[in-house]
């Protein structure tokens, strides 16, 4: 099978510090990534470099062959890890907006997704708390049928309850030939419904692994694996 | 179907022991059609490849048949069903008998135990 995503010797520096070194992996279609780390490990900057908002100081990102920019662009869903919409638009604008912006849309799936999160269609995103903005973010990002997804912490404001619906958006809303990539520090939440990790520690791919093949060698869940490796 | 599925094993094995259990209790009885993977991924919380990797481990050992045309019957036969159902109860009562020493409580004192607790069920 052909890889959708790779990274070959990626670096990023921002001045004299490296956020990211000399990164090499691929992602398969159909499988779902859990992208963790400590804070400052890198995480965001690679999902950046990915979504083509970051340059590589080296090496490259390539999506279905591509490096990042409208090719690759058309082809993949961002949900950044912060607000990047207009605060005065409502949330019916932004349905419009994304529908008229991207082809692969869909409208009528982005609107039942938010009657089922109780989003008010005509609120402004401006009044809103961080949980609900998440949640309105996320359903326009997987309401696209894009064939890589690219998630930036869509978990950390929302509550426990729509927390699991939007897992299950999740699982529900991408198919066989996408890939998922979802960074996120609530890994107990998430893991069962991954296929792969990848772990970053301090700007570098500590490991990426299947999540069973390594509760199998490690006998612990992910969690418990992810609070051994980075103790204080 | 209700699915239990904890974090500290690896999720494909959890989902095995669990269809397994399905089809020995009969909640999917011999010859009835599996729901698509897709439907069952979704309802267990686990992704697609993962609910993937259990049937076709369950396709392996012969209780589930994969259709030409689509899907996934069940096809244990009744001997299997039999081994299946001796090898759990064997299992559980393993653990229980464990469980049982750990706590102190004799051979005599649990076998006396057992039957007080299937009279109180039978009533």
């Amino acid at each position: 099978m052909q890889a959708i995503y790779q990274a070959k010797g990626l670096c990023k520096n921002y001045g004299r510090r490296t956020a990211l070194e000399n990164m090499n992996f691929e992602i398969l279609p159909g499988r779902l990534v859990g992208l963790l780390g400590p804070n400052g490990s890198g995480k965001t900057t690679l999902l950046k470099l990915s979504a083509g908002l970051l340059v590589p100081s080296a090496g490259c990102v390539l999506i279905e062959g591509n490096t990042p920019g409208v090719a690759t662009k058309t082809v993949t869903s961002y949900l950044p890890d912060r607000l990047a919409l207009p605060g005065e638009m409502r949330v019916d604008d932004m349905v419009s907006l994304y529908g008229e912006f991207f082809a692969d849309f869909d409208t009528a799936k982005a609107s039942a997704m938010l009657a089922d999160l109780k989003l008010d269609p005509r609120q402004r995103i401006g009044a809103m708390s961080k949980g609900t903005r998440e949640k309105m973010q996320l359903c326009l990002a997987m309401s696209r049928a894009a064939r890589l997804y690219l998630l930036d912490e869509p978990l950390g404001g929302v509550d426990p309850a729509a927390r699991e619906y939007i897992l299950n958006t999740i699982l529900r809303n991408y198919n066989e030939n996408a890939a998922v990539v979802i960074s996120t520090h609530l890994v107990e939440d998430v893991e069962r419904m991954l296929d792969e990790v990848l772990i970053l520690k301090e700007g570098r791919l500590l490991l990426h692994r299947g999540v069973d093949e390594l509760r199998e060698e490690s006998g612990m869940s992910l969690d418990e694996y992810f609070r051994d490796v980075f103790r204080c | 179907m209700e699915w239990n599925i904890t974090p500290g094993r690896p999720v494909y094995l959890q989902l095995i022991e669990q269809l397994e259990l399905a089809i020995v209790t009969g909640a999917m009885p011999a010859g009835a059609r599996v729901p698509p993977v897709r439907e069952l991924a979704a309802e267990a919380g686990v992704t697609p490849n993962t609910m993937q990797r259990a049937l076709q481990e369950l396709e392996n050992r012969g209780l589930l048949k994969a259709q030409r045309t689509a899907g996934r019957t069940v096809s244990a036969g009744t001997e299997q069903l039999d081994t299946l159902r001796r090898q759990r109860a064997e299992a559980l009562a393993q653990e229980f008998w464990k469980q049982m020493q750990a706590l102190g409580v004799s051979t005599e004192e649990t076998a006396a135990l057992l039957r007080a607790a299937a009279e109180k069920e039978n009533v």
